[in-house]
Parts: structure tokens; C-alpha cells; sequence
């Protein structure tokens, strides 16, 4: 099965149309939802990226996320996040760095027992938000934090 | 048998199990270039990240080239016991994979 979807986002990557691909019969919608979201991880723009991810954008600011990153990082290349959320029925984790070419860093799909808490390093271009993007029942809240990024990395 | 690329700890704590990995993987983003010959370096990054738990998926991962080099992941999740095995397993952008399976202490 896993040889089948690779060979298949293969055939994606060169024809760039899932769509067709569906259409085709090729593909069933679960097996689409199940392979990794190309257009949502390309996305040059936050917005176009999380509808892409999680099928919608609006968000609303929410004090139940803690996002837990450095004010300032030191060595851009690696800079460690933890997500941890309080709030119910955590269906997915979406971290997005607003400065990158490509804000969507990764989209953690939580099982039905798994907790609010994610931790992860990534990386950042430069300076800029980090926004931490939480799917529960449908809707999505988020939270961000501005971080710093020192070239020189003399610690700032 | 190579060593696996993966290092894992989960421990239970009164049913709920917290899952440190760590995955030894260059992440390359495809935007690097080579200092010598100025050609890019091409893109390695892992795609997705699936851990699982008496067959049950308790995490998957998809992830951009973002995530830094040797990428570090934890998470946690209820109903495990000590003893237990979780499975996890990656797969990156050029189709190469690893899992490995650990118990939980």
C-alpha cells in the first residue's frame, strides 16, 4: 500500500492534478487525505497553506494554546517548538512560520487518545511569528509568538 | 542489520505515555548549494512521521522541509501500559523509509 502511494505522489508531482487523478478513479478520497498535502506544504502564503492543511483558515485567537519557542534564537537552523493546548478533542497541530517561503512547517494529525502536546525543532529564515494553529471540532484556534533570529548567533 | 536511524524513549506515567524520537536524517531543503560546485543541493526531508500504538495510529506527522536537521519529536498520548510497543515510522521525499519499534518503559 505505502509502495503504491509513493509511486503515486510520484505520478502527482509530475502531473501536479491530484484532481484528475480522483476524477480518473485512480485515487480514493482517503487515500488523498492520507498522502502528504503537497500544495499545503508549497504554499507561499500562511493563509493558502492551512486551507490546504486543514481544510480552512479562519482562525481564532485563543489563551488555551501555550506556545512554548525561544524570544530569541540563536541558530536559526534550529529552533525548538512545544505546542501544548488544553483545549478538547485536539484533531490536529499545524505550526506555521510566517517568515519562511514556505510558512507550513508541519501538521501533526493526532489520534483519538493523543494529547494536546506537540514538541518539534524547526527551522527560520529570520525573524518573524510563529503561529500555532490548533483543529478541534471543526474550528480553528491559534496562538503566535514573535522570534527573534541572530545571525552572528553571539547571543543576542 | 544497520543500526535504525531511529531513537526512541516513551515512558508511562499512571496511563498516559510520553514519546521522545529522535531521527537521524539530513533534512536537506533543495535551497542549499553546494559551496564547491554551486549546484543545489538536492531536497531530502522527511514527509511523514507515523507512530502507532496496538494498532491504533496514535500520531502522524507530515512535515515540510522546515523542520530542522536530525529532527527531534515528542508527543504524548493515554491509555498505554508499561510494556508496550509502539511502532514508528518515516518516510521522506525521495521514498526512502525507516521504522523501528520500541517499548515503552
Amino acid at each position: 500500500m505505502n509502495e503504491k502511494r509513493r509511486i503515486l505522489l510520484k505520478g502527482t508531482f509530475a502531473a501536479g492534478a491530484t484532481g484528475l487523478a480522483i476524477s480518473a478513479g485512480l485515487l480514493t478520497p482517503k487515500a488523498v487525505l492520507a498522502a502528504w498535502p503537497k500544495a499545503a506544504f508549497q504554499a507561499k502564503d500562511s493563509k493558502a497553506a492551512l486551507t490546504a492543511s486543514l481544510g480552512s483558515s479562519g482562525m481564532t485567537e485563543s489563551s488555551d494554546i501555550k506556545l512554548k519557542a525561544p524570544d530569541i534564537a540563536e541558530n536559526g537552523a534550529v529552533v525548538p517548538v512545544t505546542v501544548t493546548t488544553s483545549i478538547k478533542n485536539v484533531e490536529a497541530i499545524s505550526i506555521v512560520v510566517a517568515g519562511n517561503d514556505t510558512p507550513l512547517a508541519a501538521t501533526f494529525n493526532l489520534g483519538a487518545t493523543t494529547d494536546g502536546y506537540v514538541s518539534t525543532r524547526i527551522k527560520m529564515g529570520k525573524t518573524s511569528d510563529v503561529t500555532a494553529v490548533v483543529k478541534a471540532g471543526g474550528k480553528l484556534y491559534s496562538t503566535s509568538k514573535n522570534v527573534k533570529v541572530t545571525i552572528g548567533g553571539c547571543g543576542g | 542489520m544497520a543500526k535504525s536511524s531511529i531513537k526512541v524513549r516513551a515512558k508511562v506515567k499512571s496511563g498516559k505515555a510520553k514519546v521522545k524520537c529522535l531521527i537521524s536524517h539530513p533534512m536537506e531543503t533543495g535551497r542549499r548549494k553546494n559551496k564547491k560546485t554551486g549546484k543545489l543541493i538536492p531536497a531530502k526531508f522527511i514527509q511523514e512521521v507515523t507512530c502507532e500504538h496496538s494498532g491504533n495510529t496514535v500520531m502522524n506527522a507530515q512535515w515540510n522541509n522546515t523542520i530542522s536537521k536530525n529532527p527531534f519529536l515528542a508527543f504524548s498520548f493515554s491509555g498505554a501500559n508499561s510494556g508496550d510497543t509502539i511502532k514508528i515510522s518515516w518516510v521522506d521525499n525521495t521514498g526512502k523509509s525507516d521504522s523501528t519499534e520500541a517499548k515503552m518503559k
